[in-house]
């Protein structure tokens, strides 16, 4: 081997120990790990499975909100959500038909929405304003209708 | 080795790659429209709607041109590099099995049964006419591995004591890399798909359709960076009078791209449920590994580059550059694409890392990293070595090379100008796959429209630069079939060590290659299994 090649891999592998290991440390640490749920639900009877026969937000909190967003063709189920600055809500979402995505821009929820399963993800809304959620994977013709918001006030 | 047997050979590769640019020239332009739907500047027909049309660029692009491509490339390759009489039926059966499967999927898309995209997630249920056409395409790579085995097995019986010529390495390397991978789609397609889209079964499983086809869809775009890693490795240098770096490091990039490119398909699953935390960061960490191949590489093509450059007297990092042959459209293709492809690197990086991917998760950053990955290093690297290959293998030379030069750069500004708008509309928060992305006057959206406008001038651009391409081989079809220039694979500098032995038992390091596609998937999908996850009986919303 070349002294160069091998100076250029030792450089390499160095910086992708270095890397792997402020994963490793970030995961064991401060557990920033790869965000999962694992729930199923069956996909026939989401209509009548407590929390979804209601969707909706509830307090949990004083500053706590919990989300239980139906994602089906071509819609969300509330579309429309109202919480104020500050709350800090987890979503649940689930699909009683095909894949769709819950993304909203701008924060870290971002989801696939898979039939037979519950997902989730947590965001505290610090700004005022007006969010848009939208689904994110490709469900069907119409697709691009399927979107809602999210109003904080 | 007559010259008779050697035509006959190149009319089979020549089938290949035609076949390959043919997919690839209309899938541009359906690129084309969809950027410009997306920018709002046209509205397609309800007949020929934007995810039909998506669908039908995903598998003509990403799935029938490199397929195609590479299977030619490679059989040229081992061609060449073993000379002998042989016989083409394998050859060509395999060709006819793959264009039969395209043709079915081909027709399932264009008459709207099958918008599912390329992915075709479950329970989106297209007609079984598209899920038994793409199997068929990859079958008839199969039968393209058991050609040039069965070559390589031939050197091996009647030439003992010769070594594998590179070429025949990495191609063979190439597709046992891809035979593991399609084993994960094989079974999707055979255990679950298509018995349900035939009615047979009532349900399928969604999360196993989804785990097996990421198995396979991370691999795939390892088999593309292979293909054009043998256009590096082993053509390129004989454009500016190099040599192959290192014969030995060659060798092992392509044997390390066959152990860690599997291993690692859960990094497109970050945001699913039913998969727990710990196996996706397993598969973070083995993502990390699969940079050390391309980092190699790297430094593999800039030290051939700068050794070739001192012996011709020239020193200095930009003198060096200078030194290269830009003039020549079959150089400044790859060229151009490794320059792309450094930012792709950087966008993988950023893409594997879970926190930050959830930022960019199924937006339009995603769609620019792999218009700069697949769309231009590996497309432009194909394309401009056709300008190398086509003319040789007619017997010919090529037509208004300066026009090829045209279409190289055209191409790369082309790209430079989608993918780098398309990264900057995906960090806005646009999202893929989606016709009109302007959402009736929102607000937010009206942040990333700028950037979506720009992304539909980048893609007719390209279009340009696809039509110049098609001109100059229409022109070069039309020369006169007189001149046959000799078809050389570059050979490597001289070796500080003798390479390894070991380098070359390529059965081996797929018996490697298999058990840690074993030890990543056997968890998480024993746990999807155990799960008892609910069936989904699957619909057609389009
Ligand atoms: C030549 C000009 C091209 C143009 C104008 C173009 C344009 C586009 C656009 C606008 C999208 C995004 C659509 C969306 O997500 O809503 C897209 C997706 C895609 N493109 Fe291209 N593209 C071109 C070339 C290529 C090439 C050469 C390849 C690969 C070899 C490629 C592979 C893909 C793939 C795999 C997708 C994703 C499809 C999906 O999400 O299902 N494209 N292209
Ligand atoms: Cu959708
Ligand atoms: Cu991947």
């Amino acid at each position: 081997m070349h002294r160069a090649e091998r100076r250029w891999l030792q450089a390499g592998i160095a910086t992708l120990i270095a890397f792997l290991a402020l994963i490793g440390v970030a995961a064991l640490h401060d557990d920033i790990v790869p965000p999962s749920h694992v729930e199923t639900i069956d996909p026939t009877r989401v209509a009548e499975t407590p929390p979804f026969d209601k969707p909706g937000l509830r307090q949990t909190g004083p500053h706590s909100y919990e989300a239980y967003i139906v994602a089906h063709i071509f819609s969300f189920d509330p579309a429309h959500l109202t919480v104020p600055a500050g709350a800090r809500v987890t979503f649940y979402a689930t699909s009683p038909d095909v894949v769709h995505g819950f993304f909203i821009p701008g924060t870290a929820v971002n989801m696939m929405v898979v039939p037979g399963w519950v997902s989730s993800a947590t965001h505290t809304f610090r700004r005022a304003g007006t969010y848009l959620m939208l689904c994110n994977e490709y469900c069907g013709a119409g697709h691009h209708f399927m979107y809602g918001a999210i109003d904080v006030r | 080795m007559n010259e008779q047997s050697e035509a006959r050979e190149n009319r089979l590769v020549l089938a290949h790659l035609f076949l390959a640019m043919a997919a690839l020239t209309v899938g541009a332009a359906l690129g084309l429209l969809q950027a410009l739907s997306r920018a709002g500047w046209m509205s397609l027909p309800r007949w020929f709607d934007y995810y039909r049309i998506l669908t039908a660029h995903g598998v003509l692009n990403a799935l029938v041109f490199t397929t195609f491509f590479i299977c030619g490339l490679a059989t040229l390759m081992t061609y060449r590099a073993i000379p002998r009489s042989r016989s083409l039926v394998v050859g060509w059966l395999a060709f006819w099995v793959m264009l039969l499967g395209t043709v079915m999927a081909a027709h399932a898309i264009l008459s709207g049964k099958a918008s599912v995209l390329y992915t075709f997630y479950a329970p989106l249920k297209a007609s079984p006419l598209f899920y038994i056409g793409t199997t068929l395409l990859v079958v008839g790579t199969w039968i393209v591995l058991a050609d040039l085995a069965g070559n390589a097995l031939w050197l091996s019986r009647n030439r003992p004591g010769e070594r594998l010529p590179l070429v025949v390495h990495g191609s063979v390397t190439t597709f046992v890399m891809w035979f593991i991978a399609t084993l994960g789609v094989a079974a999707e397609m055979l255990f679950f798909l298509i018995p349900w889209s035939l009615g047979w079964t009532p349900t399928v499983n969604v999360m196993l359709t989804r785990i097996l086809f990421w198995y396979f869809g991370h691999p795939l775009v390892y088999f593309w960076i292979m293909g054009a890693y043998l256009v590096w490795y082993n053509i390129l240098p004989q454009f500016y009078h190099g040599r192959i770096f290192s014969d030995a490091l060659t060798r092992l990039v392509f044997l390390l791209l066959l152990l860690l490119s599997t291993p690692v398909g859960l990094h497109h699953e970050f945001l699913e449920p039913g998969i727990a935390a710990g196996w996706k960061w397993l598969h973070t960490m083995t993502t990390y590994g699969v940079v050390i191949p391309s980092i190699m590489t790297a430094f593999a093509v800039f030290a051939s580059f700068e050794m070739a450059a001192r012996r011709a007297g020239v020193r200095g990092l930009f003198r060096t550059i200078a030194w290269l042959p830009w003039t020549n459209p079959a150089f400044a293709g790859p060229a151009f694409g490794m320059i792309l492809f450094i930012f792709g690197g950087l966008g993988g990086v950023v893409n594997a890392s879970y926190a930050m991917d959830t930022l960019v998760h199924n937006t339009m950053w995603i769609v620019g990293h792999f218009h700069v990955t697949v769309g231009a290093p590996v497309a432009l690297t194909f394309l401009g070595i056709s300008y190398w290959m086509i003319p040789r293998l007619l017997g010919t030379t090529l037509w208004a090379p300066k026009l090829a030069l045209a279409q190289t750069w055209t191409w790369f500004v082309g790209m430079g100008i989608m993918s780098t708008a398309m990264h900057w509309a995906g960090l806005l928060g646009s999202p893929r796959r989606t016709d009109n992305v302007a959402y009736f006057g929102s607000t937010v959206a009206a942040a990333w429209m700028p950037q979506v406008h720009w992304a539909a001038i980048g893609g007719i651009i390209l279009l340009l630069s696809m039509l110049l391409f098609v001109i100059v081989m229409v022109g070069t079809l039309r020369m006169p079939r007189t001149q046959s220039q000799p078809m050389t694979f570059a050979s490597p500098e001289e070796e500080a060590m003798a390479p390894a032995p070991v380098l070359d038992h390529i059965g081996r390091w797929a018996a490697v290659a298999i058990a840690l596609a074993l030890l990543a998937y056997a968890g998480p999908i024993h746990e999807l299994l155990e799960a008892h996850a609910y069936g989904a009986a699957g619909m057609r919303t389009w």
